[in-house]
């Protein structure tokens, strides 16, 4: 589904991709793990299209289809989701609305007309209860005060609701304490199936405990030094980051 | 292909003005030139009687005296007043009875700003009474009105059928002399609308007034007076747009409010004057003095919606003269490209327990100025006048600038004022998570524009609550559609 080859991105000509390779298939979990700045967010961000990032060098495919040219909203109409580390607030606009306006412009990419109100209705009813979401919690204004479990878990819901071929969370378990992170992580596990595919980035082995991936990645210096099954999490949270690092320089 | 903010700002300047049309419309014209003979010769075309004419002749008189404001907070070229025609009509003079008798150009007009008399007439409960080039044209809906004893009609056919009414209030709340730009217009106002409810009455349906500059070189100094009679309620929509032009064309207008004992009269405008174009040539100079005047228990409204003008120099005003009455102000100013708007309100709390809400939404983008100017005044009498205030600015881009100037004067201590102020800014990220969801920059920039404003609009009567976010949208939009 997904390729990313050999893939070199820079910012204001600070290399911080150099060469990544990554496969991800339909019906995987995939995991990225590494410490802080060894390029996990960027990643997540070149996939999605942010244009501050350049890139230099290699390239990002879905479905075969190379994803260079086209314009975030047009890798997210083609299926690609990111849930954001820091979700932006939109004053006014309410996550109903959100919500509804991006599923619309979805659709109206695909050629489909709007989504009935009814359906809409339907469908946000189901998608908040299995994210135990509050009703009174849609009519507020986008992450406005939201807290930092609030914020993830719209962006889980939103996720929920546009049911992505790709999805990839960028560290979506910080700030969030356990009850909060065990309620994501089940949704997130309800919405796994055989068609899509969903990238895990996260510091720490804890949210892997509830969303269990096939493959984990280790991140450093811009390259996937290490890949594993879920077991390398494991190792990596006894041993830490420096292991990796040592490895990598022997 | 994602967008910068670079390119952003770009795509915003270049968005060119929808409404730049012409109408073809044969005219009755003045020469240009401002004097006794031509304010005398406005009041004889019009038929007025001798009080009318004494009235514009001695505030010609005040007028030549003044001078221009200089305090706002904009920069343009003076108007030569000597240079501008005072009188032009549309030749059709007959008033019309149904739409047929129309001249055609104009409901063709009416159908490219997609708000044609037909469609208009349509709309539950709006009576039109379109102001064109000075003169109304048309007014419908006149019989209903009528059965309820509701006068709406123009100012001239006001001054001859109800002088007694016109008389009376004329200037009672904007003086002759009040400034530089109502003196201007008490002397050569060419024709507004005109509405009086009785005691009692609810008017059944919005009022509608579609004004529209349309003669080159002539400058439009319309005239509005509304009065609503004890216990009476009135909501009244006030919606314009112009053809683009070179030339500067200077708009200065007048509108006097009175709500007597326990009345309401809530006033909406959606304004959208050609503003110049992206280099800030030509566009309308927007001078305008509105104010209200209430009595015991009553209220008056403004919400404003501002996108045009090259330059708006605007503050409704509500004097809260009565025991208990409430003064509101909603407004949305969006500058783009060059364009300078100073604009806010005054409130004037001279009774005991008086109110009054002011809520300021400022929209800057490209190399545009948008500054918010209010007055709360609290006079030595006015026991437990309260005042709140919360003026929001929004910027696009690093080159247009927003300011605030809040003045309070309060002379009574048990006076409760509450300012709030805040400045935000569309950045990259916003755009970037709503691109990321599958929405495109501008309708991402439309959602945030829509959600910021959202407590003003949500102000305006349904039907001008959806013309006015179009408005929005196309005003900061990148290519129109």
């Amino acid at each position: 589904m997904l390729e990313v080859k050999d893939l070199h991105a820079s910012i204001e000509d600070k290399k911080i991709l150099k060469g990544v390779n990554l496969e991800v298939n339909a019906g995987e979990v995939h995991a990225i793990m590494g410490p802080n700045g060894s390029g996990k967010s960027t990643l997540a961000s070149v996939i999605a299209g942010k244009e501050e990032f350049e890139i230099k060098k290699g390239s990002i495919s879905l479905d075969g289809e190379d994803l260079e040219e086209l314009a975030p909203e047009e890798r997210a109409h083609n299926g690609i989701f990111l849930s954001f580390q820091y979700p932006v607030e939109i004053p006014g606009v309410s996550v109903t609305n959100f919500v509804k306006t991006a599923i619309n412009e979805s659709r109206k990419a695909r050629g489909l007309d709007d989504m009935p109100a009814n359906q809409m209705l339907k469908l946000i009813r189901e998608k908040s209860e299995l994210l135990e979401i509050d009703r009174k919690f849609l009519s507020r204004s986008l992450n406005e005060g939201f807290s930092g479990g609030e914020k993830k878990r719209n962006e889980i819901f939103q996720m929920a609701m546009m049911e992505p071929k790709l999805a990839i969370l960028d560290e979506t378990d910080s700030g969030l304490d356990i009850d909060a992170l065990r309620i994501v992580a089940n949704g997130v596990n309800k919405l796994r199936s055989k068609d899509n595919a969903i990238i895990v980035i996260t510091h720490y082995q804890r949210l892997l405990e509830y969303i269990v991936p096939d493959f984990v990645h280790v991140l450093h210096d811009g390259k996937i030094v290490k890949t594993g099954g879920k077991e390398l999490a494991l190792e990596l949270e006894d041993k830490g980051y420096d292991w990796v690092k040592q490895e990598t320089v022997v | 292909m994602a967008y910068t903010e670079e390119e952003l700002k770009k795509e915003l300047e270049t968005k060119e003005y929808e409404y730049g049309f012409y109408t073809d419309i044969e005219s009755d014209t003045f020469p240009k030139g401002l004097n006794e003979e031509i304010v005398i010769g406005i009041s004889k075309k019009k038929e007025e009687p001798e009080w009318m004419t004494e009235w514009r002749l001695e505030a010609f008189r005040v007028w030549k005296d003044m001078e221009e404001p200089e305090w706002p907070n904009v920069t343009y070229q003076k108007p030569d007043f000597q240079d501008i025609s005072y009188y032009s009509a549309p030749n059709n003079k007959p008033k019309y009875n149904s739409l047929d008798e129309v001249d055609p150009e104009l409901l063709e007009t009416f159908k490219k700003l997609g708000i044609s008399v037909d469609e208009q007439k349509k709309l539950a409960g709006v009576a039109v009474d379109i102001v064109m080039d000075s003169v109304s044209v048309a007014t419908t809906f006149k019989k209903t009105l009528a059965e309820k004893g509701i006068i709406f009609c123009s100012i001239s056919e006001a001054i001859q059928d109800h002088p007694e009414l016109v008389k009376k209030y004329i200037g009672s709340v904007v003086p002759r002399k009040d400034n530089f730009y109502a003196a201007l217009n008490s002397a050569v106002f060419s024709d507004g609308s005109f509405c009086y409810i009785p005691k009692g009455v609810r008017c059944p349906m919005e009022l509608s007034t579609y004004f529209r500059i349309n003669q080159a070189g002539t400058g439009q100094f319309e005239r509005t007076l509304v009065i609503a009679d004890e216990g009476s309620y009135v909501s009244y929509l006030e919606g314009c747009t112009a053809p683009s032009r070179d030339e500067n064309q200077l708009h200065a207008a007048v509108v006097e409010l009175i709500a007597l004992d326990n009345a309401e009269i809530k006033y909406s405008t959606v304004q959208n004057w050609f503003p110049g174009d992206k280099e800030g040539k030509g566009g309308v100079f927007n001078f305008v003095t509105k104010r209200g005047l209430c009595e015991k228990n009553a209220k008056i409204s403004w919400t404003q919606v501002e996108t045009g003008s090259a330059v708006t120099w605007k503050y409704p005003s509500c004097v809260l003269k009565g025991n208990n009455s409430i003064g509101e102000f909603y407004s949305i100013a969006v500058t783009n490209n060059f364009q300078q708007a100073d604009t806010g309100t005054k409130m004037i709390h001279l009774g005991k327990n008086t109110k009054s809400t002011i809520i300021s939404k400022g929209i800057s983008a490209g190399k545009s100025q948008n500054s918010y100017r209010g007055l709360v005044q609290v006079n030595s009498r006015a026991e437990n006048a309260r005042n709140f205030s919360q003026c929001d600015s929004l910027l696009m881009g690093n080159r247009c600038g927003a300011h605030t100037f809040p003045y309070i004067e309060v002379k009574n201590k048990s006076a409760q004022i509450e300012h709030e102020a805040t400045t935000s800014k569309i950045g990259e990220d916003q755009i970037f998570y709503c691109n990321q969801r599958g929405i495109d920059t501008e309708k991402a920039i439309a959602l945030i524009v829509n959600g910021f404003s959202k407590e003003v609009l949500n102000k305006l009567p349904m039907e001008f609550a959806v013309e006015a976010q179009k408005l929005l949208e196309i005003s900061l939009e990148g290519s129109v559609g």
